[in-house]
């Protein structure tokens, strides 16, 4: 017998607004300061009303649209009722029926080059507001629980996949996809440390029957998952567990409601929490305190216009367009949507993407990471590597010597904005223009031979690392020669 | 419409109502009387109707995204029955979610 | 009948007060003083306050006296003293809904409503008896003190609104505030003889009203007069943006405009406003009402309701499933009453909502949390939120024959304390006639239209189109004026 894995996500994404969702109070993280950014309405205080705020509801919208979603033009806020000490009003605002958003998807992109990306739809997309935080004495002894509402109110996107998802691997990578998305369009810094980004996790099998049909175990949620590193764990610990309970038991997903569980990282493994008496029962209707939100075609696609480009639609054009692998164009794309940018600019100044790639991952990246500079701190804007680059591809300085001028360029405390004037003086001024008087390289290459006879000696003898030594010596003597033309007409001396 | 005890002690437990006997089947009749009044409702042809949430019908009401002073934490702490200077204080939260 | 010279200055009517203040006929602290005198001697047997702030309401008399005095420029409602029911939020008080779940509530901020007021320079005098987070039709559910109509102290004064029209109808004060969901300003007000407006849906903020039924609260002035009336929802009205559901339309100036004549008012009248319950007196007072709308030149005629009959059902699951959700709050976890009697967390919540609210308010939360919860919600939530269109349906049409509906506040004059303690039911069919304005989001006012044999006072409401407030307040003051009902008081204030 086998077995289809089928797992579906619910992510909570935290929005980039100052503020939160329905009040004016602080949405920073700052859990050194518990309880102090609250306000009648997050405290949900008696007679304290919401009022939404307008940010939250614009970033949830390029949400759901930079995952393919519909927008409806009418959508409302619900009460969501249960009782817990973080919810201080005794229910959440949420939606119901008619979420701001339903029917996208989201692609992830295939592995290697030559593979497919694999399709995830999303069943809808809502906005709500965060509860607060509890901190559990961890004495263990009964000095209770402690409560910090300072996160009470936090706008929240519930992103809300169908059971599309296939292995453990797959959900991992779905979630660093939305993740890059999420901070490519803006709406999110996805900081994962401060809870920015939740997930829960709806794992079951489809076992194999004997006849051919297929047997849907339990439906197990595993909750509020930190990491993509854990998700991915809990799911592998969920596939193998549920297996072995359905080998033991046989119980089908008609015999079991669905249950939660949480996960424990330090033992890699999920456990059961303590059920509720009864089901769940949200009693969930329109909250009377706020009124519906209404949009129109021209808005959303004037919206949809500002929309920035989606990793997805980059990496293929990174691709198509300048000649990447999958692996470079990754590498770049998770560097953020600036380096993307400062990548692109280059590139089609130079008109060669692989030399622009292998630059931006390695001496810039080195530089950034040495000096802890962001994109923005660094002196050596697109344009003027642009030129550098293209000095390089028209042979007019090595490709050491560009090395060389970059890391002139950018020493110093507070070094100077780099322009193609001073990447031209720097050259000039180090004579490191490639020298192309042929007759200097070969007066040169004969000096060096006539000074070292016992490296032509071995040269002749077989050895052709000895060469190495005699171009080394021509390039000291003729500044800003081509390394490839020197090699080429020392052994034809050589060989002569 | 008539509601049991049972009905009425799952209502009780759903709106964390802690009621006695005498409480409960009091409660059971009278609900019971409230809902058989309500059962005129039925009568009514709703076919299409909207449900009207709202006594006037507003849209689009929206604040900036600009901070505004929270209160001290004194304040916000200031009515809790139970609290450490900095928390709301309750006992012990179990897994239940 | 007592000569005006003679009257206590605190039975004036508001406009005369803030006239005589305006001319310093008397002084702010004179007129305070006043106030609480009459409080002190009456509300032993009143009941009417549950809270009174002597020393800080002389103090800001005395500020105002002294601007006076300066010649500086005052706001319209300077050193007017006002009483204010004891659901709204002030930063500094202890505001209770008249229950043991908030018996300590000190909210951090300041109703929007009384801000206003504030701002216009009246002084709050002291907070009111209501039925327990408002509800309920007697005062009897306040978990605090029984409130007794000023006319016959063994009768109910009607709620919730009890203590803010008892205030007035014994003259403590010329105007208070209370709020009104499904009759609790209109229907104390009839009951105790006072005029009492329920405001447009959206015309006074909520900020900081302590909700019961969110879609359908609103806070709104009684008085002992309509241009009392008129003068106190002219200083709470407008747009604030703390509400979302609070309208941003321009508020006219009601204190100027509700005595100018009002010329073609067609005032309508629909049968099911006489219906069965309806007590013969209140029927024939309201009838002679609409015989003196005619000899006053008004053209009045039927008009149809045809969905009023469901407003009472309606409204009798809308409003506790809003309340059910509203008073979630209360969980003796972040304010109010915690139980000691615990075990754990499950409950520490069972136990304080059990002991901390009262009978009513438990009865509809339940309710509520009944009709909102799964299998159910369609039958009876989402059924009766259509039911209410259909109701506001019946208004829109109406109001294109008509300008006003005039019919009765409440099927019968003043009951007895405990009468109708025992049926809930029966105490929810008194609030036939004022619950299809909460409904339907527009303004109604309740105004004195005659006196049973037994003396108690019978109340007319009028009921208008969204916004029409000023129609209201003008018709009603046709009425008064010809009616002359404001000559009598009850007889403890020598009336
Ligand atoms: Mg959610
Ligand atoms: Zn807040």
């Amino acid at each position: 017998m086998s077995y289809d894995v089928i797992i579906g996500l619910e992510v909570h994404v935290q929005l980039q607004t100052q503020t939160k969702v329905f009040c004016g109070c602080s949405t920073a993280f700052n859990p050194q300061a518990p309880n102090t950014q609250t306000c009648p309405t997050c405290l949900g205080l008696p007679g304290a009303l919401p009022v939404l705020n307008k940010k939250a509801f614009e970033l949830a919208v390029q949400t759901a649209m930079g995952l393919n979603c519909e927008i409806p033009l009418f959508t409302k806020w619900d009460r969501k009722q249960y009782f817990y000490p973080d919810l201080p009003k005794g229910y959440q605002i949420s939606q119901y029926d008619l979420p701001f958003s339903r029917n996208g998807h989201l692609d992830i992109p295939p592995a290697t080059d030559g593979d497919t990306p694999i399709r995830v739809r999303i069943l809808r997309a809502h906005l709500e507001e965060d509860a607060g935080k509890n901190l559990h004495d961890e004495s263990g002894r009964g000095a209770g629980s402690m409560i910090d509402l300072n996160r009470a109110g936090t706008p929240l996107v519930e992103i809300v996949t169908e059971p599309d998802l296939r292995n453990a691997m797959s959900a991992r990578r779905f979630l660093e996809e939305l993740r890059l998305l999420l901070v490519y369009l803006g709406v999110s810094d996805c900081n994962m440390q401060e809870g920015s980004l939740r997930c829960d996790a709806n794992v079951n099998l489809h076992v194999h029957g004997p006849d051919g049909t297929k047997i849907p175990t339990p439906i197990v949620e595993v909750k509020n998952l930190n990491s993509f590193r854990f998700t991915e764990q809990a799911i592998e610990f969920e596939v193998a567990r549920q297996w072995e309970q359905y080998q033991k038991t046989g119980q089908t997903i008609h015999d079991a409601p669905k249950v939660t569980r949480g996960f424990d990282p330090d033992r890699g493994m999920t456990y059961a929490l303590r059920e509720k008496e009864e089901a769940a029962d949200y009693r969930y209707f329109p909250d009377p305190d706020l009124v519906p939100v209404t949009v129109t075609e021209e808005q959303l696609s004037l919206w949809r216009s500002r929309l920035v480009e989606s990793p997805a639609s980059r990496r293929e054009r990174f691709r198509q367009e300048y000649g990447l692998s999958l692996y470079d164009a990754q590498v770049i794309l998770d560097q953020g949507v600036l380096f993307a940018d400062y990548f692109e600019q280059v590139a089609s100044q130079t008109k060669d993407g692989k030399q622009a790639a292998n630059w931006l991952t390695q001496e810039v990246q080195r530089v950034l990471n040495d000096r802890r500079w962001t994109l923005t701190e660094f002196p050596f804007p697109a344009p003027a590597l642009g030129h550098l680059l293209s000095l390089v591809s028209t042979k007019k300085i090595t490709g050491k010597s560009a090395k060389d001028v970059f890391n002139l360029l950018v020493e110093g405390d507070e070094p100077e904005v780099v322009t193609s004037e001073t990447i031209d003086a720097t050259i000039a001024e180090r004579g490191l223009a490639l020298v192309e008087d042929t007759g200097a390289i070969d007066m040169a290459i004969a000096d060096v031979i006539g000074r070292n006879p016992k490296a032509v000696q071995d040269f002749r003898s077989g050895k052709q690392a000895a060469a190495g030594a005699l171009i080394g010596q021509v390039m000291k003597a003729v500044k800003g020669a081509d390394p490839q033309s020197v090699r080429e007409r020392l052994l034809k001396q050589l060989e002569g | 419409m008539s509601l049991s005890a049972k009905d009425v002690e799952k209502v009780a437990r759903l709106a964390r109502l802690r009621l006695n006997e005498t409480d409960i089947e009091q409660y059971a009749a009278q609900l019971s009387q409230i809902l058989d009044y309500a059962a005129i409702l039925e009568a009514v042809e709703t076919e299409g109707v909207e449900p009207m949430v709202h006594a006037i019908e507003l849209a689009n009401v929206w604040r900036e995204d600009e901070i505004l002073t929270s209160l001290p934490r004194q304040q916000a702490l200031q009515n809790s029955p139970a609290q450490d200077g900095k928390h709301f204080v309750v006992p012990q939260i179990l897994d239940a979610s | 009948m007592s000569s005006t010279a003679a009257t206590p200055i605190n039975q004036l009517s508001m406009s005369e007060q803030l006239q005589r203040l305006q001319n310093k006929a008397i002084s702010s602290v004179e007129l305070v003083d006043a106030t609480l005198a009459a409080i002190e001697t009456h509300d032993g047997s009143v009941g009417a306050f549950l809270q009174v702030y002597p020393e800080q309401a002389r103090a800001q008399a005395a500020s105002f006296d002294e601007r006076r005095a300066r010649g500086e420029t005052v706001p319209s409602l300077a050193g007017l003293p006002i009483a204010i029911k004891d659901n709204m939020c002030r930063t500094g008080d202890t505001v209770t809904c008249a229950s043991r779940m908030l018996h300590n509530y000190r909210p951090p901020y300041t109703a929007g409503a009384i801000e206003r007021l504030e701002r216009a320079g009246a002084i709050v005098v002291g907070r009111t008896n209501l039925d327990e987070f408002a509800m309920g039709s007697s005062g009897e559910n306040s978990a605090v003190q029984l409130t007794r109509n000023p006319w016959d102290l063994e009768r109910t004064p009607g709620g919730s609104s009890s203590g803010s029209a008892a205030s007035v109808a014994a003259r403590y004060v010329s105007g208070s505030l209370g709020s009104d969901t499904g009759g609790s300003i209109r229907q104390p007000a009839g009951l105790c003889g006072v005029v009492g407006l329920k405001p447009t849906y959206g015309r006074v903020s909520r900020y900081g009203l302590i909700a019961f039924a969110s879609s359908l609260d609103q806070i709104g002035p009684l008085a002992t007069d309509v241009t009392g009336a008129a003068i106190l929802l002219e200083a709470i009205s407008g747009h604030d943006p703390r509400d979302s559901t609070s309208v941003d339309v321009p508020v006219p100036s009601y204190s100027q405009l509700v005595q100018q004549p009002l010329a073609g008012l067609r005032v309508g009248f629909c049968p099911a406003h006489f219906s069965e319950g309806l007590d013969q007196e209140v029927a024939q007072t309201i009838r002679q009402a609409l015989t003196l709308y005619r000899q006053l030149g008004a053209e009045v005629k039927e008009i149809a309701l045809p969905h009023a009959d469901y407003s009472v059902a309606a409204y009798y699951l809308i409003a506790p499933s809003e309340a059910s959700s509203n008073l979630s709050r209360y969980d003796g976890i972040h304010y109010g009453y915690r139980s000691d009697k615990f075990e754990n967390l499950a409950d520490l919540y069972a136990a304080s909502r059990g002991e901390g609210f009262g009978p009513e308010v438990k009865r509809r939360i339940m309710l509520g949390t009944y009709a909102l919860s799964a299998g159910y919600y369609d039958q009876y939530y989402a059924r009766a939120l259509k039911v209410r269109r259909l109701i506001r349906r019946d208004y829109d049409e109406a109001f294109q024959e008509v300008d006003v509906i005039a019919g009765p506040v409440a099927p019968t004059t003043a009951f007895r304390l405990g009468e109708k303690n025992n049926d809930p039911l029966a105490m929810y069919l008194s609030d036939i006639y004022t619950i299809g304005t909460n409904l339907a989001g527009i303004p109604a006012i309740s105004l004195p239209a005659g006196y049973s044999k037994s003396g108690l006072p019978i109340g007319l409401q009028l009921q208008g189109p969204a916004f029409e407030e000023i129609k209201l307040l003008q018709a009603a003051y046709m009425f008064e004026q010809a009616a002359g009902v404001l000559e009598r008081k009850p007889g403890m204030v020598g009336g």
